[in-house]
């Protein structure tokens, strides 16, 4: 029974990584085939990014059962902190793996950091402050960056908030991150495969995590703080892990995606509430806790306007209607209980056998 | 030396004393019982208890030390475990988990073990497995382990809630109305699993009910809170009580002697 227990969890998680997994090879087949057009061959990586944002957002919505809004401004850490050092390092470090990985670290590593900042006062609270706070700082962090001026001479680093110009570079001086320009020429070091290796990844630590004695205090306390903490569930530790590894992801799809573009900008569309709002949509759309939902609806909303584009009128009118589909499917109270019939049927056939 | 020891404790919500000069006396292998009538306070004597709130005056001693203002994961740690009078599982999670929860603190690895499925991992989790079921068994709920806990019907709830205390390895098991909402059946049984965890486990229960023939049955002691009672403010000089239960009757703040009632806590001794 309890053996059962355990191989039900990893069939699961099994089941979601094979379709990642197939759906990759899908991807490849068609591109060998030349099926694939051009601008959904650019939209790969950014699916993928997309992917990981969403799985880590569940990470809070669903699994910690706190409301983040502004889950694009931790991308966007984890975004430029890669991008600028691998546009720092790319003649230093020439074996682009490598590069990358350290990037991938740094990115992960700085946007947990900020998320840890944000989580540690506000976490403490009770009550939804945590969207109201994310919120306005997925706004403050784009500004931030469309605001800041680094270079890099012989001197070593230079900084400012007003414009290039006041750097006071010596004439080899390189502007690297050059206000609402961004970063240009960070080295393209990522591609579809690495983009599904870390969505590999990050589906093992999130789901890895959920079916642990950590996950378990951490959905403890979504189900119920007092009860949580009165069997003695350290509530603010395991706010602040699901938090900061929620954060730590999204930096990781932040990298994903900077290192797939010639210019990274922060824009409302890439880093802005925009960009929240919608990988919130991907979350609530594919179930709150339901991680394999998130991996699909993301796939879904992301590629259907694109497949769609022939269709030009009706485009939007298709998009919205399976907007409204997957929205009944997951949360209408009778095609809840459909499915639960149906989910018992097919596991009492199973017991049977 | 009695496991429990409670002094003098008060504490007051505004103008409502909510619990007044409180103080009872548990010893090791006790069923006690607290009874009184609804907003008496006895929920806020476990809630103080529980370190839920910090009492305004008074002391608790846990087994010799002090545990008053301790924090309410502290005061688990140090041994006191509750259920709550409208029921709080982990909804979401399955009946086996909810009592993991419970058993969080007894069973450690590390989150790296965790993420990495090292083999500490899965050796920790087949004992916190076996632990939680032999728990369930207790409680006649180890065929529905893998339901999710709010698909349990209510009187099985009130037993998995139980079942989730005992898993922190408690030295003193708080009760709150643990059959409210039964049915006579439902009680009785309740009342023989009660009885058979106090031998079982060796455990001291402290247990509210407000039925008072019910408590009876099966506990040793207890003690009966009355309401709680009003101070007001009247003039400078003089403060009246107001019984909350009467609020048309008025007396002295220093006497209690309403309707013949004399005391404000009266021992019950059987
Ligand atoms: N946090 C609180 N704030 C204000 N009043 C409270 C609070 N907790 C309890 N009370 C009041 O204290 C009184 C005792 O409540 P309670 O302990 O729940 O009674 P019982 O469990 O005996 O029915 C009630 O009048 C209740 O309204
Ligand atoms: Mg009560």
């Amino acid at each position: 029974m309890k053996k059962l227990k355990l191989n039900k969890h990893l069939q699961d998680n099994l089941i979601t990584i094979g379709i990642v997994v197939v759906g990759y090879i899908l991807v490849m087949i068609f591109s060998a085939t030349g099926l694939l057009s051009n601008l959904l061959q650019g939209l790969l990586v950014p699916l993928c990014a997309y992917i990981i944002l969403a799985v880590s957002l569940n990470l809070t919505v669903g699994i910690l059962g706190e409301l983040s809004l502004g889950h694009a401004g931790f991308m966007c850490v984890g975004a430029f902190t890669s991008a600028f050092f691998s546009r720092c390092t790319e003649n230093t470090i020439t074996f682009a793996p490598l590069r990358f990985l350290i990037a991938l670290l740094i990115g992960a590593a700085c946007a947990a950091l900020v998320g840890f900042l944000i989580g540690m006062p506000v976490l403490r609270l009770k009550g939804d402050y945590l969207a109201i706070v994310t919120l306005a700082f997925g706004e403050i962090i784009k500004n931030i960056v469309n605001v800041l001026f680094i270079g890099k001479d012989s001197n070593g680093f230079h900084f400012s908030m007003k414009d290039s110009l006041s750097l006071n570079m010596e004439a080899d001086g390189d502007v690297i991150i050059n206000g609402a320009q961004g970063i240009t020429g960070t080295p393209k070091d990522s591609n579809f495969t690495i983009g599904v290796i870390l969505i590999i990844l990050t589906l093992l630590i999130v789901l890895n995590l959920i079916h642990s004695r950590d996950g378990r205090a951490i959905m403890s306390i979504r189900d119920n703080l007092i009860a949580a903490e009165s069997v003695g569930i350290h509530i603010t530790k395991y706010k602040l892990m699901a938090f900061t590894s929620s954060a730590s992801l999204a930096g990781v799809a932040g990298v994903l995606y900077s290192h797939n573009l010639n210019s990274l900008m922060a824009t409302p569309k890439n880093f802005g509430y925009n960009m929240s709002i919608m990988i919130l949509v991907f979350v609530v759309l594919g179930g709150i806790g339901n991680i394999r939902g998130s991996v699909i609806a993301a796939v879904i909303l992301t590629l259907l306007p694109e497949l769609l584009r022939g269709l030009n009128d009706y485009r939007m009118l298709i998009y919205s209607v399976v907007l409204i589909v997957m929205m009944l499917y997951n949360w209408a109270p009778n095609m809840i209980a459909i499915r639960k019939r149906f989910a018992n049927r097919f596991n009492k056939k199973k017991e049977v056998s | 030396m009695a496991l429990l020891d409670v002094e003098h404790l008060s504490i007051s919500f505004g103008g409502l004393h909510a619990v007044d000069d409180f103080s009872v006396s548990i010893e090791k292998g006790q069923l006690y019982g607290l009874i009184g009538p609804n907003g008496a306070g006895k929920t806020t004597v476990f809630n103080l208890l529980t370190g839920v709130y910090a009492p305004d005056e008074g002391f608790i001693r846990l087994d010799g030390t002090d545990i008053t203002r301790l924090k309410t994961i502290e005061i688990n740690q140090a041994g006191i475990a509750r259920t709550f009078q409208n029921i709080r599982l982990f909804k979401e999670l399955s009946v086996l988990d909810n009592v993991k929860v419970g058993l969080h603190n007894k069973f450690h690895y590390s989150t790296v073990e965790g993420l990495l499925r090292m083999p500490r991992y899965f050796k920790m989790e087949n004992q916190m497995n076996e632990r939680a079921m032999e728990l369930l068994k207790v409680f006649d709920l180890d065929r529905q382990a893998d339901y999710l806990a709010s698909n349990l019907p209510y009187g099985k709830q009130r037993k998995l809630e139980i079942a989730r205390a005992l898993a922190t390895d408690p030295k003193l098991l708080l009760l709150d109305e643990p059959a409210a909402g039964m049915n006579p059946n439902e009680t009785g049984e309740l009342m023989e699993t009660i009885r058979f965890v106090r031998d079982h486990f060796d455990m001291t229960i402290l247990l509210i009910e407000h039925d008072m023939k019910l408590v009876s049955g099966i506990c040793e002691k207890l003690t009966v809170l009355t309401s709680a009672v009003y101070y007001v403010r009247a003039t400078p000089r003089r403060s009246s009580t107001i019984r909350k239960s009467s609020p048309h009757i008025w007396v002295n703040k220093t006497g209690y002697d309403i309707g013949g009632i004399t005391c404000h806590y009266w021992r019950y001794m059987i």
